[in-house]
């Protein structure tokens, strides 16, 4: 894989990082960077260690005091530091698997997505218009209950939740997980026009790689705990032992 | 436009007309109880408050940030001691003024007891409040220099809790407003906790800790507060009920394990994510003993029993959330009715979404 020139400073640094749960360690000692601006991707199958490594980045506190490893963001070491530090510094983490809060109501949701805003209330009313504008389903369930919307919708306002944080740097987890091919679609749309409209910087790890490929500036792929190959998503993609093992041909 | 179309437009206003005229109602039978029953009764108005603190305590914890405790009862005690040891040994301390202590020293304690449930949770955390409440009963025969012990201590002779000539009112009369306003006090305190940022995150945290944490929620923060809230509430109640009593006597022997489970069946019966039901589920446990012929006690436990077991059947979220499912319900037929029903097409008969209309915010 060619060592391209990636653009913009680095944002996000991991060197080194194991993650043991008990007997079996689930990250080998994983390397990988992201760059101001870019949208990068980690492909993997089931139990590659993708969840582990996204949760560790934002400090899930059942998942740090499992890790080592040295974590960068923004120039700032945060491996150690509690999940609501490192969301403070701009870093919002969208989880696996639709994490609505299913007994609060789409408005209140959102409002919980912006936790760490206060004092800026203009420009969350503006971005919770936006989000609105956005996905039009959760403006008319606004005052319905998350539990009751369909998957499709959950993730939507899983994704939205995420925005009300006002990241500059967003990390999805299998944002396409158990949906429909078609919404899937829309899903990465959206992911692409964020990238593009709101200059976010995205990490983005996704089993459903040909998608990520095409939205991805960057990548790499993870298998049984350990990077395999990383390189231009571009080029990943026509790699033909990542065509054979993730790309259905 | 027939009336039940009109109702069905007007929905949210009407329930929120509905609910104000709610509180106004409670809180006039509240402030007419006194005036239609004899002392006794009175007295037993004031205990059913009192258990309600410690229950509401309870709702705040489980029902809306899903932490646990079998050892409330312990913090029911330390407001309850505070009050007796403070006016038995300095008689010119105002007793309320023993109630502001009582409700500092559950809250550290209830900070120091919530700092272990960071790392523990579900079961253990129930095992080790358990052993708070243990401990506690241990430490009052320990030191019964101070506690009394399994005799019990009281305040001196003549010692009470008594009204002032300016009000007019008997004694019970009196003990029993001040409380009841401590206690409206509290639901209030505890409403706005739970509609604060505080409390959105705790309810949060109780739906999906992980969710809570990345969102940016201070998680350990929030669960430490609430714990000392929640144990607060409880050390308000404990000495409330010494100042509404008139013996004002505490013994070792009422600060039991049967107390802290007391406080679970009343959390249960009146719904945990309520801010009302706790008081209900309160009124429940005090006057059940009551209905119970009185040669046949030993019964009393197994009809709470009986009663709790049924309650998780046909209403798991108690008496409130019954009432909550049912109001649902005849908006859904007035809904059918009107047939223009906005909301028809969510609120189906479909048994898994009816769970879903529990109510964790409002009471
Ligand atoms: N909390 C945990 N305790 C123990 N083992 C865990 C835990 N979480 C994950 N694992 C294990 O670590 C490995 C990596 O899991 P992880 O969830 O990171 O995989 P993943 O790449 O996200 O998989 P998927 O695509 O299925 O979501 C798996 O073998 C999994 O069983
Ligand atoms: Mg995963």
């Amino acid at each position: 894989m060619s060592d391209a020139v990636r653009p913009g400073p680095t944002v996000l640094s991991v060197r080194d990082l194991v993650v043991t749960y008990g007997a079996a360690t689930a990250l080998h000692g994983i390397s990988f960077e992201v760059h101001q601006g870019e949208v990068v991707t980690i492909i993997g199958g089931n139990g590659a260690g993708k969840t582990t490594t996204l949760r560790t980045v934002s400090g899930v506190s059942e998942v740090i005091q499992k890790s080592t490893g040295e974590i960068t963001f923004r120039e700032q070491r945060i491996d150690g530091m509690p999940a609501h530090r490192i969301a403070k510094m701009g870093l919002a983490h969208i989880p696996e698997g639709r994490r609505v809060f299913p007994q609060l109501s789409v408005a209140e949701n959102l409002e919980l997505g912006s936790f760490r805003r206060r004092g800026d209330r203009a420009a969350v009313a503006e971005d919770l218009a936006d989000m609105y504008r956005r996905f039009p389903v959760l403006a008319e369930r606004k005052e319905q209950y998350a539990g009751l919307l369909s998957g499709g919708e959950q993730q939507m306002l899983a994704i939205a939740r995420g925005l009300m944080a006002g990241p500059s740097f967003l990390v999805m987890d299998e944002p396409s997980l158990g949906l429909a091919p078609l919404i899937v679609n829309q899903m990465f749309e959206i992911i692409q026009q964020l990238a593009a409209d709101s200059g976010v910087t995205i990490l983005l790890v996704e089993q459903v790689a040909t998608k990520a490929l095409a939205v991805a500036d960057y990548a790499y792929v993870l298998e049984s705990g350990a990077i395999t190959a990383h390189g231009p998503a571009g080029e990943l993609a026509a790699d033909p032992l990542v065509k054979k093992a993730y790309l259905g041909g | 436009m027939s009336a039940a179309s009109w109702a069905v437009e007007k929905r949210p206003t009407l329930v929120k007309v509905g609910r104000w005229v709610g509180w106004i109602g409670i809180i006039a039978v509240g402030l007419y109880l006194p005036q239609a029953f004899p002392p006794f009764r009175v007295g037993q108005f004031n205990t059913i408050m009192a258990y309600g603190l410690a229950a509401l305590g309870l709702a705040l914890l489980t029902g809306f940030n899903g932490q646990i405790s079998i050892g409330h009862g312990a913090f029911f005690g330390i407001g309850a001691y505070t009050t007796v040891i403070i006016v038995g040994d300095h008689p010119e301390f105002p007793w309320l003024a023993t109630t502001a202590v009582g409700a500092l020293l559950a809250f550290a304690v209830g900070i120091v007891v919530g700092l272990p449930a960071l790392r523990i949770r579900g079961l253990y955390l129930g095992v080790v409040t358990l052993a708070l409440a243990l401990l506690f009963r241990q430490a009052l025969e320990k030191y019964s220099d101070l506690t009394g012990g399994s005799q019990g201590r009281g305040v001196p002779r003549g010692q009470k809790f008594s009204a002032p000539d300016w009000t007019g009112l008997a004694n019970d009369q009196w003990r029993y407003y001040v409380i009841f306003v401590i206690v409206v006090g509290c639901l209030v305190l505890s409403r706005n906790i739970v509609k604060s940022r505080m409390g959105r995150a705790a309810v949060a945290i109780r739906d999906n800790e992980t969710a809570a944490e990345v969102l940016g929620v201070n998680v350990a923060r929030t669960k430490v507060l609430m714990f000392g809230v929640s144990a607060m509430l409880a050390g308000i109640g404990g000495s409330l009920l010494v100042i509404g009593s008139p013996i004002p006597r505490v013994s070792a022997n009422s600060f039991t394990i049967v107390l802290s489970i007391t406080f679970l069946v009343a959390l249960v019966v009146g719904g945990a994510t309520s801010i009302l039901g706790p008081i209900i589920g309160a009124a429940f446990v005090v006057l059940l003993p009551e209905v119970v012929p009185h040669e046949q006690q030993v019964l009393t436990p197994v009809i709470l029993g009986a009663v709790l077991i049924a309650l998780m059947l046909v209403a798991p979220d108690g008496v409130v959330g019954l009432s909550r499912r049912s109001a649902s319900w005849a908006w859904r037929m007035l809904a059918r009715a009107a047939d223009t029903g906005p909301d028809t097409g969510l609120e189906t008969g479909d048994s898994s979404k009816e769970q879903l209309q529990l109510d964790s915010r409002e009471s």
